[in-house]
């Protein structure tokens, strides 16, 4: 957690000066009572009318002083809190950028996304509070120990016992309470999660008519969350009424030793006065402080859980680096799979076993296999989305986990299984593939993407608004807008998860004519589940159950490849026959 | 015009807060008392220490029977004070618990039309951020507000009983304060709406790249995203600093007004010493307590501007809470029962900009049990008929009778509960594997569950789960890939058997031999129930009884696989450059 707060360090100054007038503005506070004293001393004793009025001006002047001090702090403490959150939320998102797949799937994205919000306004609160509040407390219980002592050291050591049982009780209930906290903004979660599901399933939801129980479910939630607020809010509700029962002990304290110290002859009464006025502004502080404190625990339980998501980002560049291996191959071959095992974090079996091909320049290669038998999971391979457990991939000769991430992504083009657009115009998407693009070129890619119709249907063309997530686009056109985002990088290697799946035959046939007339020969990888997708690449893997059932040419594998045949039986013989 | 905005909220918090009244009652009944006493102690130890007044004169009998009733003012103070911040907390959950019930209730019953236009994210902020940022802000209003309140309604009392007219002035001097916290108020709501405005967009954007992280990984798109975030929480840095700050002027300015009343009292309290007769022993206490009195002052503004941020955020809750619902049923909504499935459309015209026809004039008459295919380009509105029948939509004009009964005179949970959807893109709910296959029918039996699983054989793959069946999946799916998840959703289909059937790609990521696996139990599903099927391969494109091929929004042409193929038009076209290459 230590590591979060170098990220104030740019703010150093406000982070100084902010407390720095508070204590300013606590100190012209404390001469209050002395310019008062001389009122009463001097100008009443005197009757001296001039002499108040000037006097009461002062006190006007102090306030003042203390104003401007403490807009200072304020204005300090508030730009070091808004810039450390911000810079808090940069490196977030870089970090949570950089994360690997694998820790994208341990996270999860509302987790993540929880954190970038509700947790980091958290901790922008708390510092804020901390800047302006924090040292002016201490600052002003120990002034008044201090004063104490000046007054009598035998009544002061009252001051010493008081103090320790008063950090005892605040630091204690801290304590207990940070990780309550943490199970409350757990709780938050999971009320997070029930609504972004309710809105992503909202048609499958209300064709099913279980409104009802989606709300019940919620509600569920929602009431476990209420229950678990109220239960830490009890007990940080403990905090003000303690601290005021050991503060008038201590009063109750410091009059008995007082009496019997006036009654010896030691103290006087005016003495036993000031001491009581000390204790009691103590206790005026405190309770600034457990509001204070309040807020600082839901920080601190926020700032840890951020802390969390750094660690996990940092745990990631370690073990990259102690994988380097440095292998590399004869530069024949464009990717290379040797003997390659794979499985998902915590998933008992392996999704690739013993996966073991080689693949020349500007080969098409096309991966068939039923439902979960590794299509996807091996080309996540290939771009080292996830590193190989056991054995190694090579694209051009070089292992990829030697890779640098950019310079091996650049290589590929990758189009996914769900096909997400961003909110932005169709130029500002497609140019997501490749920064550079000129118009011309975007076009060229969403001919061959067969989405040239889509854009001839939209009035402004390339600045056609795209809504979140392409809502206001139909599948189809995602899928076509998203094989043309992969394609205007003219990656070495293109690949096509199942991406075609949501087009129509034509479409599809159409875009693999086009395909073979790109003039930059890229390697192109297609997953598919048809056969008529894949049967005129170079070589097709048959894959199985998460291991090579065949490798060959469409008619090779007819012959020999029991599971091939019945995939092409499956959808030809139907559909040819009649 | 803001302000009337501002206040229209306030109501409707209060109107929340009413259902608690007993809670309110009792939060301010332990708030006077333990104010109350809290005033009272200093009086009490005032007396103690007038019992020492100097060597050998010291009344300790009066001192110890003194400090029983301290230690029992102090012990009930300290009770009440824990008591009115359990009911505070009471409150304020309880409250936003049922704000949030609200929300959420209106997401289930908003139109979809508004869900679609909206980002999740969006609405997700408001009803996770904006609700908990109203509840810090309403517990610290409560708290503080009502100790406040008591606490200068006790000093006023105690000040008029020692000087009424120095009273006056601490009186007259301090709604001061009030008015620069009102005037800071005033001028900071609009940058709070800024901020949460910034915000909103910010968390739109980081749900978006978050959400699809492994995509933006892929394209090594993060250093855009990044400049972009940087660009918006720049803005938002700047925003919030403008309403931290000037928001945070309010304690200060008040402090300074509090620092004036004690001056005023010091003056004229120290020339009432002069000239009439109080003693300076009254002026010391008297100061005390205007101290006493103006701190809550202090305190209060300061939770003004705490709440200016609450009712930002409210206002933003409220405004979805508010959000026009569908249309509501008619009250004499007809519950649907025994359906045969004789689907019509008459004169159907529909848009989803007013502007922008898409569906027009279109009449269909489907009999029961009959199986239609509707075939068409990408993005010729075949979604769109979808939306229309399962009345995720309304038509513009025209109408849809199921039965002979216009869908609008139907109860919608009726109506959709009568068909069956399976689409393309997946969904499941966080739940087990068991959950979500008895999605439809709770009450499924665990025999039936299997049964349902091994007709689109998903047992195999579930059986291989950790957990099998009661194997928890996260946010949509996690690690099942999109076949699994689609043969999950159509094994939901498959236990509820629903008189009518919409299958828009139903099979689309499932590999083609699994797919011919489950034929036989699509057949027996598809027997006897109205289907419409959206698919791409023409094996059951061409079984149908009807194919509508569509265009733009349009019907083109209609009819069965041999006589559209004699057509020799759009399908027939379609058809041949399936088999063209």
């Amino acid at each position: 957690m230590k590591n979060l707060f170098i990220y104030l360090k740019n703010y150093k100054k406000e982070a100084i000066l902010a407390p720095l007038f508070k204590m300013l503005e606590a100190t012209f506070e404390l001469f209050v009572p002395l310019v008062m004293a001389a009122i009463i001393d001097t100008g009443i004793a005197q009757k001296d009318e001039t002499y108040i009025f000037s006097m009461s001006g002062v006190l006007i002047a102090l306030g003042l002083i203390g104003l401007v001090c403490s807009i200072t702090a304020q204005y300090f403490s508030a730009k070091a809190a808004c810039g450390f959150a911000a810079k808090i939320k940069e490196v977030l998102f870089d970090r949570m950028q950089s994360m690997s797949y694998t820790q994208i799937d341990r996270a999860g994205a509302s987790t993540m996304i929880n954190r970038m919000t509700t947790d980091v306004n958290q901790v922008q609160t708390g510092v804020n509070m901390v800047l302006r509040l924090f040292l002016r407390s201490p600052f002003i219980v120990f002034g008044a120990m201090i004063m104490a002592f000046t007054i009598d050291v035998k009544a002061a050591l009252i001051f010493v016992a008081v103090i320790p049982v008063l950090s005892i009780i605040v630091f204690g209930i801290m304590m207990l309470t940070i990780p309550l906290y943490k199970k409350v903004q757990k709780q938050l979660d999971n009320v997070l999660e029930k609504t972004r599901e309710s809105l992503t399933g909202i048609r499958v939801i209300r064709a099913f008519g279980k409104e009802a129980e989606e709300i019940q479910e919620f509600d569920e939630r929602n009431n476990s969350l209420t229950k678990f607020q109220q239960y830490v809010g009890k007990i940080s509700a403990l905090m003000n009424p303690v601290t005021y029962i050991v503060i008038n002990a201590g009063i109750l304290a410091l009059i008995y030793i007082g009496a019997l110290r006036v009654e010896s002859g030691i103290l006087t009464q005016g003495a036993v006065v000031a001491l009581y006025n000390y204790m009691s502004q103590i206790l005026i502080e405190l309770i600034k402080l457990a509001n204070l404190i309040i807020t600082m625990t839901k920080s601190m339980a926020s700032a840890q859980r951020i802390a969390g998501i750094f660690e996990m980002a940092e745990n990631q560049t370690e073990i990259s680096k102690s994988e380097k291996t440095k292998q590399t191959l004869p530069n024949e071959y464009k990717v290379v799979f040797e003997n390659v095992s794979f499985s998902y974090e915590n998933a008992g079996e392996y999704a690739l076993t013993n996966i073991d091909f080689k693949v020349k320049k500007g080969e098409t290669i096309g991966i068939i296999g039923g439902t979960g038998s590794g299509k996807t999971s091996l080309v996540h391979l290939i771009p080292a989305f996830y590193p190989a457990g056991n054995g190694s991939v090579f694209v051009d000769g070089k292992n990829v986990q030697d890779y640098k991430e950019e310079k091996l992504r650049e290589k590929v083009g990758i189009v996914m299984q769900k096909s997400v657009l961003f909110q932005g115009t169709i130029r500002e998407n497609i140019l997501w593939g490749n920064k550079s693009a000129s118009d011309s070129e975007i076009l060229e890619a969403i001919e061959t993407a067969q989405a040239g119709d889509i854009l001839r249907k939209k009035e402004k063309g390339l600045d056609e608004w795209i809504e979140q997530g392409g809502r206001n686009l139909s599948g189809g056109q995602r899928q076509r807008l998203s094989i043309a985002r992969a394609l205007v990088r003219k990656p070495e290697i293109l690949i096509f998860d199942d991406s075609a799946s949501a087009l129509d035959y034509a479409t599809d046939a159409a875009l693999r004519k086009a395909l073979q007339t790109l003039d930059y020969h890229p390697t192109v990888f297609i997953v598919s589940q048809r056969t008529s997708s894949i049967m005129h690449a170079d070589k097709i893997i048959v894959l199985d159950d998460g291991h090579i059932e065949g490798i060959g040419t469409h008619e090779e594998l007819l012959k020999n490849c029991l599971v091939y045949k019945e995939i092409y039986d499956s959808q030809f013989k139907k559909e040819a026959a009649s | 015009m803001k302000t009337i905005k501002k206040d229209g909220t306030l109501k409707k918090i209060f109107c929340y807060i009413k259902k608690y009244n007993l809670f309110l009652v009792l939060s301010l009944v332990f708030a006077a008392i333990s104010v109350a006493l809290t005033l009272y102690v200093p009086i009490l130890i005032g007396h103690a220490i007038d019992c020492i007044v100097g060597p050998d004169n010291v009344d300790f009998d009066r001192i110890i029977s003194l400090f029983l009733q301290i230690i029992t003012a102090v012990v009930i103070t300290s009770v009440c004070q824990w008591l009115m911040n359990i009911c505070n907390n009471k409150i304020t959950y309880q409250v936003v618990n049922d704000i949030r019930k609200d929300a959420f209730r209106k997401i289930e019953i908003l139109p979809l039309k508004y869900v679609d236009s909206h980002s999740q994210g969006e609405i997700v902020s408001q009803v996770i951020s904006d609700v908990d940022q109203f509840a810090d802000g309403l517990l610290m209003g409560f708290t503080q507000l009502f100790t406040g309140v008591v606490t200068i309604l006790g000093t006023l009392i105690f000040m008029l009983s020692i000087q009424p007219k120095i009273t006056f002035v601490v009186v007259v001097i301090t709604p001061l304060s009030l008015f620069v916290a009102k005037y800071v108020a005033k001028n900071t709501y609009q940058m709070f709406r800024k901020q949460s405005e910034t915000r909103a967009e910010q968390t739109a954007f980081i749900d978006e790249m978050l959400s699809n992280l492994k995509l933006v990984k892929a394209y090594g798109h993060e250093k855009e995203n990044m400049e972009k975030f940087t660009e918006i929480n720049h803005r938002l840095e700047k925003a919030s600093l403008k309403a931290t700050f000037f928001s945070s002027i309010t304690n200060p300015s008040t402090r300074f007004v509090n620092n004036v009343v004690y001056a005023g009292v010091g003056l004229t309290g120290a020339l009432a010493v002069i000239h009439t007769g109080m003693t300076v022993g009254q002026l010391s206490s008297f100061l005390n307590y205007a101290n006493q009195y103006t701190k809550p002052f202090n305190e209060i503004s300061g939770v003004l501007t705490e709440l200016q941020n609450a009712f930002a955020c409210a206002a933003r809750i409220f405004h979805l809470i508010e959000e026009e619902p569908q249309t509501p049923e008619p009250e004499n909504a007809v519950v649907l029962k025994n359906v045969k499935g004789e689907i019509a459309l008459k004169n159907v015209n529909f848009s989803y900009i007013p502007d922008k026809k898409l569906i027009e004039n279109l009449n269909l008459f489907i009999k029961p049990g009959q199986r239609v295919a509707i075939v068409g380009p990408t993005g010729c509105g075949k979604t769109t008929l979808i939306n229309l029948l399962m009345r995720f939509y309304d038509v513009n004009s025209g109408s849809i009778l199921v039965d002979e009964m216009d869908i609008k005179e139907i109860t919608r949970h009726s109506l959709r509960k009568h068909y069956g959807m399976v689409l393309q893109e997946t969904w499941l709910k966080s739940g087990t594997i068991r959950e979500n296959i008895a999605f439809g029918k709770p009450d499924a039996t665990e025999e039936e569950i299997i049964q349902a699983a091994k007709a689109v054989h998903a047992h195999g793959f579930i059986k291989r789960m950790p957990d099998g069946y009661n194997t928890f999946i996260r946010e949509d799916g996690g690690s099942l890939s999109q076949g699994q998840k689609q043969l999950l959703c159509i094994a939901r289909i498959m236990l509820c058997l629903p008189p009518m059937l919409i299958l828009d790609e139903a099979t689309s990521s499932i590999d083609t031999r699994t797919e011919l696996k489950i034929q036989q139990a699509f057949a027996k599903l598809m027997e006897g129930r109205t289907s419409f099927i959206v698919a791409h391969r023409l094996s059951t494109i061409k079984e149908a009884d009807m194919i509508l091929v569509m265009k733009d929004g349009t019907i083109i042409e209609q009819g069965n696989h041999e006589t559209l193929l004699k057509k020799n038009g759009f399908y027939a076209n379609l058809y041949n450059s399936q088999f063209a290459k």
